[in-house]
């Protein structure tokens, strides 16, 4: 092999110089295969996102062939499985429920996750922090329709009804509000916890040094120094919280209210979808397609948010880096 | 010989300079009476631990109000674990024990009953890398009164905390950006500014110019023996030169290295003034450093 | 000069306890951190004491070989259920190890990402890792059920679109894995004559493998318990038959369990509990392997 190759390229060096050069082997060519099908498998990320794409494009555009964009954004009525003249395409209350219930639950999550958050950070001694920590994840790990029975059996029941005195429905945006608290609890202590600890400990004996108090090292310096991280918390917490299905649908119930009152039903954008989807309804119908309009509406929603904490990200680390 | 209980509850004021050849049976145990001058840190047999492992062993000198004593000594001796129980600082590592006792001002810092929050306001440090805060430079000076609750002109308090850390003039038609902005020598005489807006009693420094250029060290030398005037200043050095020319009293630590189980402690060997030290000191190991033969 | 008395008074006052309500302050902002810190371990306590206390009854051999009834919740079970679970772990994890790793190894070792169309990518799996269950529901419903794939309401659809939902997951661990094995393991490797890809396959990959696994076993338990996307998938509440295979129907822990929760018959909500724990205890097992193989086999470098 050696010798053919020598002959093919009777110009090129010989001796130890030999065979430097680029060569067509099958060597190197199984290299470069292995690279493009590395490649094809990176790329199946942007064929995923380019399909949900489609799909909601698709029978979203459909749907406002027959349902007007005005109808939709501004109707206050969201009746779309019913028949004839009670039929009514308003989303505005599926968009509600979903902000309602997410800052309900963001009412929780925050104090809760940020003050989690600090002690573990500042306050904790190692130990308590190897206990602590896994427990939050595992809290985290908790199947969401686990959530959503608990929020049905325990908490309306128990913590609301008995326990507190409210007056709820059995099925009401309160709990489904509580729990989606605990729900994104882990994730904004988590996150937080990070930014936190990444401040570097200098900042802090700087602090300590000037005769501040463990709480005034961690209010005004380690806090603010760490904002740019928790505002990331903040954020995904709150997309997390939009997202969700199960706690709403199962502890909100059907019922899609456009009102401030929790004790009643509210029925969200993804719970919607979830429940239309549980029934029998045919391809190509309207109704099948309000899932895929409700789809976009959610998607782009989620997309905003995101793009905000990007850019919010960005803005605090040019502060404080 | 005097007997260090006795030297620490004496006001200091006919004690001789009294030096002492290191002692067979606690060869650190070196005294230093500043005679004539108010003693403002009376160490007494401070030893350091981390966990089970001791850092510093046996500590006994006594510091002098409005001078600067500078600690030196090859890396690993122990200085900066040293000056960190000053202020207290050591009470943030959760493993560090401290022993012994330090008298300020006859009060001593490690009783049960010594906030240290309240010792740190007293006695500022000034840290090895410039630390300013993410904020701006108004914000960063302004934080200790803040945090001590001072009511009054911030503005003032700003302006003097800067003038007296010779930054004024650079900064101060930009009190509002970020203290990241400045250079690194900016950074560490804010952070000495930042310091002195407390109106601390000393000013604890450690390493403050490792981290800089030859420019900005001779100013914060400069700065030092401005400061000197109204604060009592301590300072850990690398640099030898730099002891010599800012402290008044030098006092030079060792590692000593435990042949059983290779660890190391630090000590003190020699305390005196600065030029006895440089010139014509007592301990062969002391004379060994400084003329640059180990270390 | 003297330690003058009044000197010394000064001092002490100086250095005494900061005053009683400065000290309470801190006190008071030190046990609200640990006080809310407590809520959300107090939360999940109840929580398992509840779902424990409603289920752990209805818990029988009897329980996990029967079929679910919607008639006779006391003979009810998860059979169909739990195989539709345990399958759509094996089926996910065929799918996801190899793309995941895939692609985890082209962006760190291949792609340059200088290039656009690499920092596409990037800038892509972020994204997705944001994108709620729904929608990857509503994608599996419209591209892999019907649509170009067209599969049907089986099996392989759930876990399909499952392994999509999770992807970036194991994407994202794998590519930190791949990222700690040290650039020197790679220079040994290829100054002894190895090509990129056999540098790769015999040094970087085994020395990733732990951190690799760990994130495809915390991948897949999040995938099990994922119940929205397999409602738009078409998973079936009470499946009265034995799995047949990727093609066939199936049904899954999650969905049996939300159609239990919701059913007007209180009895049935307590076979939600018992299912409840039938998955807590698969999800128990797998985060017990990550933990051992994280510990056991971790490589320090």
């Amino acid at each position: 092999m050696a010798s053919a190759d020598f002959t093919a390229r009777a110009a090129g060096p010989s001796g130890p110089g030999a065979g430097l050069r680029y060569r067509r082997t099958r060597r190197s060519t199984g290299e470069q295969v292995i690279k493009v099908l590395l490649a094809v498998a990176a790329v199946l990320s942007v064929v995923t996102t380019t399909g949900i794409v489609i799909s909601l494009l698709n029978e979203t555009i459909s749907f406002f062939g027959e349902v007007g964009f005005a109808e939709f954004f501004f109707g206050t009525d969201w009746n779309p499985l019913r028949r004839g003249a009670q039929q009514s395409f308003g989303v505005l209350p599926l968009i509600w429920s979903t902000v309602y219930l997410t800052l309900i639950g963001l009412l929780i999550a925050i104090p809760l996750g940020l003050a989690s958050a600090i002690y573990l950070s500042e306050y904790a001694s190692p130990r308590v922090r190897r206990l602590v920590k896994p427990t939050l994840e595992v809290l985290a790990g908790i199947p969401t329709i686990v959530l959503g029975y608990f929020a049905l059996t325990y908490v309306t029941p128990v913590v609301l009804r008995d326990l507190l005195g409210v007056e709820v429905r059995i099925f009401n945006g309160l709990s489904a509000g509580i729990v989606l608290g605990i729900l994104v609890l882990p994730t904004i202590a988590s996150v937080a916890e990070d930014a936190l600890s990444a401040v570097p400990q200098s900042l802090r004996e700087g602090a300590f040094g000037l005769g501040a108090t463990q709480r005034q090292v961690v209010l005004r310096v380690v806090f603010p120094a760490a904002l740019s991280g928790i505002v990331a918390a903040l954020v995904l917490g709150a997309s997390r919280a939009i997202g969700e299905t199960v706690v709403i649908l199962i502890a909100a119930g059907a019922d899609p209210n456009l009102t401030l009152d929790l004790g009643v039903s509210h029925q969200t954008m993804a719970a919607f979808i979830a429940q239309t989807a549980r029934g029998d309804i045919s391809q190509g119908g309207t109704e099948f397609q309000t899932i895929f309009a409700v789809g976009t509406t959610l998607f782009v929603i989620t997309l905003l948010v995101n793009a905000v904490a990007i850019r919010l990200v960005r803005r605090f680390r040019q502060v404080y880096d | 010989m005097t007997e260090p209980s006795e030297a620490r509850h004496s006001d200091g004021r006919n004690e001789e300079w009294a030096r002492e050849a290191a002692d067979v049976s606690t060869p650190a145990a070196v005294i230093a009476e500043p005679a004539g001058r108010e003693t403002i840190f009376d160490v007494d047999n401070v030893s350091v631990y981390y966990s089970d492992k001791r850092a510093v062993r046996d500590v006994r000198i006594k510091l002098a109000r409005n001078e600067i004593t500078a600690l030196i000594g090859p890396s690993g001796c122990g200085k900066s674990t040293f000056i960190r129980c000053l202020n207290r600082m050591n009470d943030l590592i959760p493993t560090a024990r401290v022993t012994g006792a330090i008298g300020y001002h006859g009060q001593d810092l490690y009783a049960s009953d010594v906030d240290p929050v309240q010792v740190r306001k007293r006695i500022g440090m000034v840290f090895q890398k410039p630390n300013p805060f993410p904020k701006s430079i108004y914000d960063n000076i302004a934080f200790g009164p803040r945090v001590m609750g001072v009511k009054g002109d911030m503005d003032e308090i700003v302006e003097t905390a800067l003038r007296r850390g010779a930054l004024w003039d650079e900064v101060k038609d930009r009190l509002k950006t970020n203290a990241f902005g400045m250079s690194g020598g900016q950074q560490q005489r804010l952070c000495i500014a930042r310091s002195l807006a407390t109106s601390p009693d000393v000013l604890l420094m450690d390493e403050p110019c490792s981290a800089l250029d030859p420019i900005s060290t001779g100013r914060i030398e400069d700065l030092m023996m401005e400061l000197k005037e109204d604060y009592s200043i301590v300072i850990v050095t690398h640099n030898m030169q730099q002891a010599a020319r800012v402290s008044d009293m030098t006092a030079f630590f060792t590692v000593e290295l435990d042949g059983d189980t290779g660890h190391r402690t630090g000590a003190v060997v020699e305390y005196d003034q600065t030029d006895k030290i440089f010139q014509n000191p007592s301990d062969k190991r002391t004379e060994d450093y400084v003329t640059g033969k180990v270390g | 000069m003297a330690v003058t008395a009044g000197h010394r008074e000064a001092t002490r006052r100086a250095v005494d306890p900061a005053s009683g309500a400065q000290r309470l302050k801190e006190a008071a902002f030190k046990a609200t951190m640990l006080l809310s810190t407590l809520v959300g371990l107090l939360f999940l306590l109840v929580l398992i004491v509840d779902v424990a206390r409603d289920g752990v009854p209805l818990l029988s051999a009897d329980f996990l070989s029967s079929f679910p009834s919607r008639i006779r919740p006391e003979d009810s079970g998860v059979r169909s259920a739990l195989q539709g679970t345990l399958l759509l772990i094996v089926v996910t994890a065929a799918f996801i190890v190899p793309v995941g790793i895939a692609t985890a190894i082209y962006l760190e070792e291949y792609a340059d990402p200088e290039r656009w169309w690499n920092r596409l990518i990037e800038l892509n799996i972020q994204n997705l890792a944001a994108v709620p269950s729904i929608v990857y529901g509503i994608l599996g419903l419209a591209w892999i059920v019907r649509g170009p794939l067209s599969l049907g309401r089986v099996l392989l659809a759930g876990a399909l679109t499952l392994g999509l939902l999770v992807l970036p997951v194991v994407i994202v661990v794998a590519r930190e894995a791949i990222r700690a094995v040290p650039s020197s393991i790679r220079d040994g490797s290829l100054a002894l004559g190895a090509t990129q890809w056999q540098t790769i396959w015999k040094q970087v990959l085994p020395g990733a493998l732990p951190g690799i696994a760990t994130g495809v076993i915390l991948a897949l338990s999040r995938a099990i318990g994922e119940t929205a996307p397999l409602i738009l998938v078409g998973a079936v509440a009470f499946y009265r038959f034995d799995s047949d295979g990727l093609l066939s129907s199936f049904s899954a822990l999650p969905i049996q369990i939300l159609e239990a929760v919701t059913d007007s018959d209180p009895a049935f909500r307590d076979l939600a509990a018992a299912a409840i724990i039938v998955l807590l205890v698969i999800l128990l097992l797998m985060n017990s392997v990550a933990i051992y193989l994280r510990n056991r086999y971790e490589q320090k470098w």
